[in-house]
């Protein structure tokens, strides 16, 4: 897998100025700034708790933020509730995947915009659709007329996939997708955004795995503690670099990563 | 398994024998798209369908198994112990009197649903009865203006009620315990000091719920037109799957269960036909419960209904208008209590201050739940309220029959609930157990 710098000039499909969270006594975000371009992937990385879920569902509408502004397609938004963030073109997938386990697998991919023939739904061509799409993810799913609360984690977390490819996005937020994920399956998801990529699509890619992240990122937020702590261009960035942003290193990296390099010099040899 | 770079397009993806990236066997090219995958236990044709039924049953999905089960036991008892329960005549008085229970019933099961309940349909059936023996008989409207004015009346307090919960979140509970209480006291001012009024009984809606029946011509065509609607529909469903690249249901299944849906309406429409016939208010019923069943199961309202009532934050975050979906419920289930108390009191030909009150309240929520709705939330059919309301207004019937008093009715009621929530607390259970909560 080649990553591709995004184009120089890229236009901001989405931007956050400010934003802050908090919840009771906890200041879950502070401040944030953010920028997410249209046919990039912007990764999302920070330590548990940094604030990253937080952070996309605010962005989702979810949460409304205490303080700060949102900009879509050069517009100042307020995102009231996940209806008017779908309607934006803004698709999640969310770190608890918000699936309905008492409705089958076509009912959820389908949930609050199923397809209709006159005023019933269409079932046929959802079920068939359904297929085609969760086909295309290579899902294994063995019946997609089952409760999904019957299915695997791994199974779960593919129908939220597939539910947020739905509906023409223009910016999906992927929260950890790949953490239940198999080898082929997180491969495909890889694919998946490297496409979505190429559609022209914002991508904001959420992953505690860091190997995955520098393969299909362009950029890298770092997230520390509910505050911005950097943005890195994966071209030209270390992984240490963004490991020590994320474990808060930042303000004697340059020593560190020099005496660590020195460390792996003498083991190595 | 390789990885391919084929484009992802969820709009126009391609055909369902797709590219078979799966099981890299050729072979399930061929299979339709929903019977490819290799763990699916092969199920085919009648032998299929009944162990597929049996496996849904041992993983607690019991549907509306245990009710059907039920009623034959509690008919079989009733008519050794007097021979008269299950003859013509009783069986039309048994439609008569399910009917009211029934269609309150209806608006407890869409409440259920969504993981709420409404105690005050009662209250406000028996409001809605005396506001239209007040304006109609008393007042003088015309019939259809006071019937109006109890459906509104029905339809304006569930959308108070719906406000009350999706603006302050005070749980329905509550809000219809207090509405239990305040409507029965409107009900009581309402009715004022004589407190007991008689409807003409020559006016058309004594008449609908006491001497309509359909003739035996019309009521063998209308089992004729139900049959062969439903098996056209199934055809047509099956062309619609087999041209989609689904399986589809074996012909023979569509005409076996054709045939059965022929047998289980033409058995008690020859045994009404013995007696009055079927009731036009009964059918009204039934007719009610197949239009919102249609809703629930068929529309895009009912799915967000059924949403909600499994994970509210799920549906929110899919971008379901949670709030309208409350209302719409509420509204509806007072609406259904409304018109149930009409029909009441229709059929009594009689409004006074226990319209609505005693059992009727209780008899409405244990029908539902005797039908088999989950008290959970997001599980359940619109059948039960018919399943349900024929099982407690059997036991009813059939223990007047035996000129047993209410004291005995009530304990065998309570009994037949307790067993009934039983049921449903142990297959949720079993659900989880099976991975199908
Ligand atoms: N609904 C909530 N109520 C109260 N506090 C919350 C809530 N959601 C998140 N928090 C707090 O906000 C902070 C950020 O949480 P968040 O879920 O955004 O972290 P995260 O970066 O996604 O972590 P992880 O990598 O573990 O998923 C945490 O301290 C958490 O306790
Ligand atoms: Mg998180």
């Amino acid at each position: 897998m080649t990553v591709t710098p995004a184009p120089a000039g890229t236009r901001t499909v989405l931007a956050l100025r400010g934003i802050s969270k908090r919840f009771g006594a906890v200041q879950a975000l502070k401040n944030i700034e953010l920028d997410v371009r249209a046919g990039e992937v912007l990764a999302l990385v920070g330590d548990n708790g940094a604030g990253k879920s937080t952070l996309v569902k605010t962005i989702a509408g979810v949460y409304t933020a205490d303080d700060g502004t949102m900009e879509f397609d050069g517009q100042d938004v307020r995102v009231g509730s996940p209806a008017e963030a779908q309607q934006l073109g803004i698709a999640t997938v969310f770190q608890d995947l918000a699936l309905c386990d008492n409705l089958d697998v076509v009912a959820n991919l389908y949930l609050g915009r199923e397809l209709r023939k006159g005023r019933a739904l269409d079932e046929v061509e959802m079920e068939r659709s359904s297929w085609a799409l969760l086909r295309q993810l290579s899902a294994k799913i063995p019946s997609v007329r089952i409760p999904v609360a019957s299915l695997s984690g791994g199974q779960r977390q593919t129908v939220a996939i597939a539910r947020s490819l739905l509906g023409d996005p223009k910016v999906v937020m992927l929260d950890e997708p790949t953490a239940a994920l198999g080898v082929a399956q997180t491969a495909e998801v890889l694919n998946l955004v490297e496409r979505l990529r190429e559609r022209g699509l914002a991508v904001i890619l959420i992953s505690h795995n860091m190997a995955d992240v520098m393969a299909v990122a362009d950029r890298v937020a770092v997230l520390r503690l509910g505050r911005n702590n950097g943005v890195f261009v994966v071209s030209d960035t270390k992984t240490q670099d963004i490991i020590a942003a994320i474990t808060g290193a930042t303000d004697n990296a340059v020593s560190e990563r020099a005496a660590r390099r020195t460390r792996e010099d003498g083991t190595a040899s | 398994m390789t990885l391919h770079g084929s484009e992802i397009r969820p709009q126009d993806a391609p055909g369902p024998a797709g590219t078979g990236t799966g099981n890299g066997n050729g072979a399930a090219a061929e299979l339709p798209a929903d019977l490819q995958d290799e763990r699916l236990i092969a199920s085919h044709g009648l032998s299929g369908a009944v162990s597929a039924f049996t496996a849904r049953l041992r993983s607690g999905d019991l549907g509306s198994v245990p009710v059907v089960v039920g009623l034959i036991i509690i008919w079989a008892v009733f008519q050794i112990a007097n021979s008269s329960f299950l003859s013509s005549r009783n069986l039309v008085n048994l439609t008569l009197q399910t009917t009211s229970v029934g269609v309150i019933a209806i608006g407890i099961v869409l409440v259920l649903l969504l993981g709420e309940i409404d105690l005050s349909v009662g209250s406000v059936s028996g409001l809605s009865a005396a506001v239209l023996g007040v304006t109609f008989v008393n007042q003088g409207w015309p019939l259809v203006l006071s019937l109006l004015a109890g459906v509104a009346l029905g339809l304006v307090i569930g959308l108070f009620y719906g406000a009350l919960y999706t603006r302050f979140g005070v749980p329905s509970f509550v809000i219809t315990l207090a509405g239990l209480l305040g409507f029965l006291g409107l009900q009581l001012l309402v009715l004022g000091k004589e407190g007991s009024l008689n409807l003409p009984f020559d006016s058309a809606l004594v008449g609908f719920a006491t001497r309509s029946f359909l003739s035996p011509a019309l009521a063998y065509g209308l089992v004729a037109a139900v049959v062969a609607v439903y098996v056209l529909t199934r055809l047509r469903g099956r062309a619609a799957r087999a041209a989609a690249g689904l399986s589809a249901a074996p012909t023979s299944m569509i005409a076996i269960k054709g045939a059965a849906l022929a047998v289980v309406l033409l058995i008690p429409v020859i045994i009404l036909n013995g007696d009055r016939g079927v009731s036009s208010m009964f059918l009204l019923f039934v007719g009610l419960v197949v239009a919102t069943d249609l809703a629930v199961r068929r529309t895009r309202w009912g799915r967000s209904v059924v949403a909600v009532g499994g994970n509210v934050e799920a549906a929110r975050r899919a971008g379901i208008n949670v709030r309208m979906i409350y209302l719409s419920v509420f509204a509806a289930c007072s609406t259904f209590a409304a018109v149930g108390g009409l029909l009441a009191a229709a059929r009594l030909v009689a409004v006074n201050q226990s319209s609505g009150g005693a059992d009727v309240n209780l008899n409405a929520i244990a029908a539902a739940v005797i039908g088999g709705t989950s008290l959970f939330g997001g599980r359940g059919s619109v059948y039960s309220a018919l399943l349900g309301a024929l099982v407690i207004m059997s036991i009813s019937n059939g223990l007047a029959l035996l000129s047993l008093d209410s004291s005995v009715r009530y304990m065998v009621t309570a009994g037949v609930l307790l067993i009934a929530v039983t049921i449903d607390s142990l297959s949720r259970r079993s659900r989880q157990a099976h991975g199908r909560a």
